[in-house]
């Protein structure tokens, strides 16, 4: 920018050349952010703002407050050891009558039914039987339903008030407050997320492992392959991606059901009997060959982009420095494709902790994932609360094991000279 | 073609005592079975000798490098290396250093791991591989360089440690395939003697493969020049120049003025030939049958000499030449001239004091001696 | 034309609260348009009971008045819909077959609209007013239910022998006389009492024994002991199939579909009265679509419509007017009464399903009932 060699710091009018840099590209900068805005606009309403609305409903917590604002005023004062006072009372009668006209109280029997079996009877039984409820409100409401005369009741009205709760937090790790508001885990028959979360960790490293193992030769061949045979293996590679998720996952079902061709086949050629048909799907069998073979083309993908920069003459030289073939390989070439490994095994696992279609479709009971219950939860309990809880614990999850991996693998290893 | 170099060479290898080194016997090489990339390759090598491959890409040179490296099998023929027959022999069993057109350093390892490497899988002790690291970095001046990753080195380091990593574990044979291609020309120039003097230092064995003429002629002892797969003259520089064998050689080495005629009289060691253009020609016949046939005439650009008035009795070839152009070159200058039936005879003469200051246009007379005359085949 | 005007006013005011003036506009101008046919998005269960319905309600609805009717099948994720969609602010539904549980909750989420049952729905052809003629249970506040449905277990006669064929819920649980696996609903309703059923329990004592952590405990055990035979269905569509391809002897499923496999497809199926938890279903009206789906509502409850759906799918209607008016089966001509949950031999020993124990047990049940699966 400066003409003036004999003072490279300003301009020739004096103006520092930083500035005059930044002026001059001030505009393509403003440019180049034009261009990108739709996208920008697009990552912000679609991908950013949902994630943040996830993260804030699984702490979010106004039914209580909202609902009920009468009754949380009045148990300010309450010494939470004993059941409370009349007024109390008095106040919980206005609320479901307010909330009875205003029809609103359904969220808040809800959200304290999660909490406590039976309160979704007790707020809307007692609000529609209000008309008939005459004061004192202490006896008339217990009379009307036994939970307003359990101390529980109103310890979880008032731990619930708070606008913010760690209540679907810990329901997605499987625990739970106690009425005195410690926190302890649910009784045994009542635990399932975290073994959830466990197998649809676990399963997805196998999903990931085996992907590796089938796709790591099928790159290779990729690579080195003359160019017009390596077209038509590109194309058997991409052909999965243009069918779909559903067709791809379907085809399974006919294949490994227990009337399936794979069945009907080792019967006829009398491998197995008739009545001893495996159980190949409805299982973790089921989801796991689905899935790798879903998920495949999302390893071969990054291991063939990774293969095709390290040139033949790397093996050739190993070898002819005296290097036995597997060794050369191991020593050599493998290390060279772990940028790819490490790429095309994040991006598997990450998609294969987030799939539930296939799960759904072919894990039975034994093959679902933690993401099965997110979609229970939304669409079928209705406890979105929990729904976002559990997601963004996998959120978490997910982000601190794509930093490990980056850990593992080295920056240095990743950017290759 | 191919049957005289071997007579040619053979003869005075097996009259040393170091006998062959490393033989090609009639190899041919195809890759579909349709045509033949080398096409009967014989060569034998002496025990610390430095032999180019020479030839245009395609040329079938490489094909030959590969194969004595054992990344290619011989379609038919036979490859010796100190008498045993390796047409079998995988490469990490062949014991042959290569240095490879990029050099092929292993990216994820340290200049000393590179170097390392096959002392390793050799089964040498940590001590023996440090102290040979150490020697042989020391060897190619890169004593400090060995904690770099090959991508923090310069090309001419990155040549050096390539070179380093072929020499390291002692082999006989030492393969080069175009190893100075990716270097600009005074890094090439100093790479040159820098493998030339490492090859007189460890009396090692080396084939080198480049297209480069320059470089062949610069390092070789032998030079075998291929072209269409079949080597077309294997000689030692000085011979492929002064007495090139045929039209490709003339052409392929050094600069050449070719003029095209027929043979009409051959005696001896002269032979007349009549070019296209009418005028008559004396050379010495070389790749000619008797009067009748097609020849090619080749003469170096130096050899032709600009006549004084009283010059022309000293070349029994004289001819008037008009001159199209002037190229001043520094310590040489180059004369375009018109001079029996070519426009593009190129006339070369040193930067002395006192030279002729031409002119284009001006009408001059040169001649030559028919013995640098070489009639070739047409 | 008193209606359309009502219509487009109607419409103006819910949306004008929640969009720019310019689509209050466009919105009228849209309402002006297709003010002599509209479009109605009727959400129901799919399959052979959406055909019933477009037979009975929808085709004489669509030729009366040009009306379009788009069937959409989510019934299943009714109550997530609604919600969703009123999150949204942007409500698409017209009208939505729900159950009675679901429409409790919508109603108190003010999902959905009251409904002042004699004002708005037609009365019996003898004048008796609605609130008299629909069978207990069948208004709530914000509900019309159309049918009465139960959920019964099948068997599939081929796969056992003539004289020794099951007949009661606790043939279901005994796998030594009528081995073969089942299918049962991946939920804890109907399975838990049934459980309690099959281990003695009096059909009426099944809720109050529910309600304690004995008889929750009482009835997972018993669901042990054929839990390894269960294969585990979610779509209403799965049993009917899973049965006629002789993969389980036994499935729970909604009556009318097993009827219907009977009736269209010929299957060898029968059903298993005993202990059959019934219940009702009907309709609910999206929070401000009432005005453009009332007059559609009138006509699809009335008597003869009631009746009318009967012959199509084993269904009780939910009026009492119809009952006597249900004829025979459209295809088969077969007499549908001895078909229905209601016939008196089938409901000798029913259950009827307690809305209120589930409402408020449901979310600890499913939770406990999953980690049951799981183990």
């Amino acid at each position: 920018m400066s003409d003036s060699p004999s003072a490279p710091l300003t301009t020739a009018d004096g103006v520092p050349l930083k500035v005059s840099l930044r002026r001059a590209s001030r505009r393509l900068k403003i440019k180049a952010l034009l261009l990108v805005s739709p996208l920008l606009a697009f990552l912000i309403i679609a991908f950013v703002m949902p994630i943040f609305d996830m993260l804030w409903r699984s702490v979010d917590n106004p039914e209580v407050s909202n609902a009920l604002p009468h009754t949380v005023e009045a148990l300010e004062n309450w010494d939470g050891e004993s059941l409370p006072d009349e007024p109390v009372f008095a106040a919980l009668a206005q609320d479901l009558k307010t909330g009875q006209e205003a029809r609103n109280l359904g969220l808040v029997s809800s959200r304290l039914n999660y909490e406590k079996s039976g309160m979704r009877s007790a707020v809307m039984g007692t609000a529609r039987r209000l008309s008939r409820i005459e004061p004192p409100y202490k006896t008339a409401l217990i009379d009307a339903n036994d939970a307003w005369g359990e101390l529980d009741t109103w310890q979880l009205i008032e731990r619930e008030s708070a606008p913010y709760t760690l209540s679907y937090y810990l329901a997605a790790v499987d625990m739970q407050y106690t009425p005195s508001g410690e926190i302890v885990e649910v009784p045994d028959y009542l635990q399932i997320h975290l073994a959830l979360f466990w197998r649809t960790f676990w399963m997805s490293g196998l999903i990931t492992l085996l992907t590796l193992v089938l796709g790591y030769p099928i790159a290779f061949l990729l690579a080195n392959l003359p160019a017009r045979r390596a077209n038509l293996l590109m194309i058997l590679v991409l052909l999965p991606f243009w069918t779909s998720l559903l067709v791809r996952t379907t085809t399974w079902i006919a294949i490994l059901q227990s009337q399936g061709v794979l069945n009907d086949v080792m019967v006829a050629l009398g491998v197995i009997a008739d009545e001893m048909r495996w159980q190949m799907i409805y299982n973790k069998t089921g989801t796991i060959t689905a899935m790798t073979h879903i998920l495949l083309p999302f390893m071969i993908l990054p291991l063939y982009s990774v293969m095709k920069t390290i040139p033949p003459s790397y093996m050739r030289a190993a070898r002819s420095l005296g290097g036995k073939p597997f060794l050369s390989f191991r020593r050599v070439y493998f290390p060279l494709t772990i940028p790819g490994i490490a790429a095309g095994g994040i991006l598997v696992f990450i998609l294969s902790i987030g799939y539930y279609i296939t799960p759904a479709l072919v894990g039975g009971q034994s093959g679902r994932f933690i993401t099965n219950y997110i979609a229970y939860h939304m669409q079928t309990s209705l406890n979105w609360g929990l729904a976002a809880a559990i997601a963004s614990i996998l959120l978490f999850v997910v982000i601190v094991f794509y930093m490990i991996f980056n850990r593992l693998i080295g920056v240095d290893k990743v950017k290759l000279g | 073609m191919t049957q005289p170099l071997a007579a040619a060479t053979s003869a005075p290898a097996e009259s040393e005592d170091e006998s062959l080194f490393a033989r090609f016997i009639d190899v041919q090489k195809s890759y579909d079975g349709v045509e033949l990339v080398v096409k009967g390759f014989n060569l034998d090598i002496r025990r610390g000798e430095f032999v180019t491959l020479l030839g245009p890409s395609g040329s079938g040179k490489t094909t030959c490098l590969m194969m004595m490296a054992g990344f290619e099998t011989p379609t038919h023929g036979e490859i010796l290396l100190k008498d045993t027959p390796i047409n079998g022999l995988p490469p990490h069993k062949r014991g042959i250093g290569m240095v490879f057109q990029n050099y092929a350093l292993f990216p994820h390892m340290t200049v000393a791991e590179n170097l390392a490497f096959p002392l390793e899988v050799r089964g040498l002790s940590k001590d023996e591989i440090k102290q040979k690291v150490k020697q042989t970095l020391e060897k190619v001046q890169l004593g400090d360089f060995g904690d770099r990753r090959p991508a923090q080195l310069s090309g001419g380091q990155q040549q050096r440690v390539a070179l380093a990593r072929a020499l390291v574990f002692e082999p006989d044979l030492v393969l080069m395939d175009e190893p100075l291609g990716a270097l600009d020309k005074n890094l090439r120039e100093e790479m040159q003697y820098e493998i030339k003097r490492i090859h007189a230092d460890l009396g090692v064995t080396m084939i080198y493969v480049t297209h480069d003429q320059t470089e062949a002629l610069t390092m070789s002892d032998r030079i075998a020049v291929f072209n269409d797969g079949v080597v077309q003259q294997l000689a030692s520089p000085e011979t492929l120049y002064e007495e090139p064998d045929n039209a490709f050689v003339a052409y392929f080495i050094g600069e050449n003025n070719r003029l095209v005629g027929e043979v009409t009289e051959k005696q001896g060691e002269t032979c007349t030939v009549r070019l296209d253009s009418g005028e008559k020609v004396m050379a010495k016949p070389v790749a000619v049958d008797g009067p009748g046939s097609r020849t090619t005439l080749s003469l170096r650009p130096e050899r032709v000499s600009i006549l004084g008035e009283d010059d022309a009795a000293r070349f029994d070839n004289v001819f008037t030449a008009r001159v199209k152009e002037v190229i001043y070159l520094g310590d040489h200058l180059r004369t375009r001239l018109a001079v029996c039936g070519s426009d593009e005879f190129i006339l070369k003469t040193p930067n002395a004091s006192g030279h002729h200051s031409l002119r284009p246009g001006q009408d001059i007379q040169v001649g030559w001696c028919s013995a640098d005359c070489r009639a070739l085949d047409a | 034309m008193y209606n359309v005007i009502k219509q487009v006013a109607g419409r103006r005011s819910v949306r004008i609260k929640r969009t720019s003036l310019a689509l209050v506009g466009l919105s009228a101008l849209a309402a002006a348009v297709s003010a002599q046919a509209e479009t109605l998005n009727i959400v129901s269960w799919g399959g052979a009971y959406s055909n019933s319905q477009q037979q009975a309600y929808h085709e004489p609805w669509m030729e009366k008045t040009g009306d379009e009717i788009v069937n959409i099948d989510r019934s299943a994720n009714g109550l997530a819909g609604l919600r969703a969609q009123s999150q949204a602010g942007n409500v698409t539904w017209d009208l939505v077959d729900m159950l009675p549980a679901d429409a409790l909750i919508a109603c108190a989420e003010g999902l959905i609209e009251p409904l002042d049952h004699d004002a708005l729905l037609a009365d019996a052809p003898d004048g008796t007013p609605p609130s008299e003629d629909f069978v207990d249970g069948a208004l709530d506040e914000c509900f019309v239910a159309s049918i009465v449905y139960s959920n019964i277990v099948a068997f599939n006669t081929e796969m056992f022998p003539e004289d020794n064929q099951p007949s009661t819920i606790a043939d279901v649980f005994d796998l030594e006389n009528f081995p073969g696996k089942r299918t049962l609903m991946r939920k804890p309703i109907n399975n838990l009492e049934w459980a309690l059923v099959a281990d003695g329990v009096a059909p009426e004592d099944v809720y109050d024994v529910l309600s304690t952590d004995e008889g929750v405990q009482r009835a997972f055990a018993k669901l042990d002991t054929i839990k390894d035979q269960v294969i585990w269905w979610q779509e209403g569509a799965q049993p009917p199939q899973l049965l006629a391809d002789q993969e389980v002897a036994f499935g729970s499923a909604y009556n009318g579909r097993i009827f219907n496999a009977m009736m269209s497809e010929g299957q060898p199926f029968e059903i298993i009265w005993d202990a059959q938890v019934f219940e009702l279903d009907g309709w609910v009206v999206p929070t401000g679509k009432l005005d453009k789906v009332k007059d559609y509502l009138n006509f699809a409850t009335d008597t003869q419509r009631l009746a009318d759906q009967a012959r199509y799918i084993s269904y009780g209607p939910a009026r009492k007017s119809s009952s006597g008016m249900v004829s025979t089966h459209a295809d088969t001509g077969i007499e549908m009464t001895p078909h229905m949950p209601t016939f008196p031999p089938n409901f000798a020993t029913a259950i009827p399903k307690n809305d209120e124990f589930w409402a408020d047990n449901i979310d600890e049940l499913s939770r406990r009932f999953d980690a049951w699966l799981a183990m």
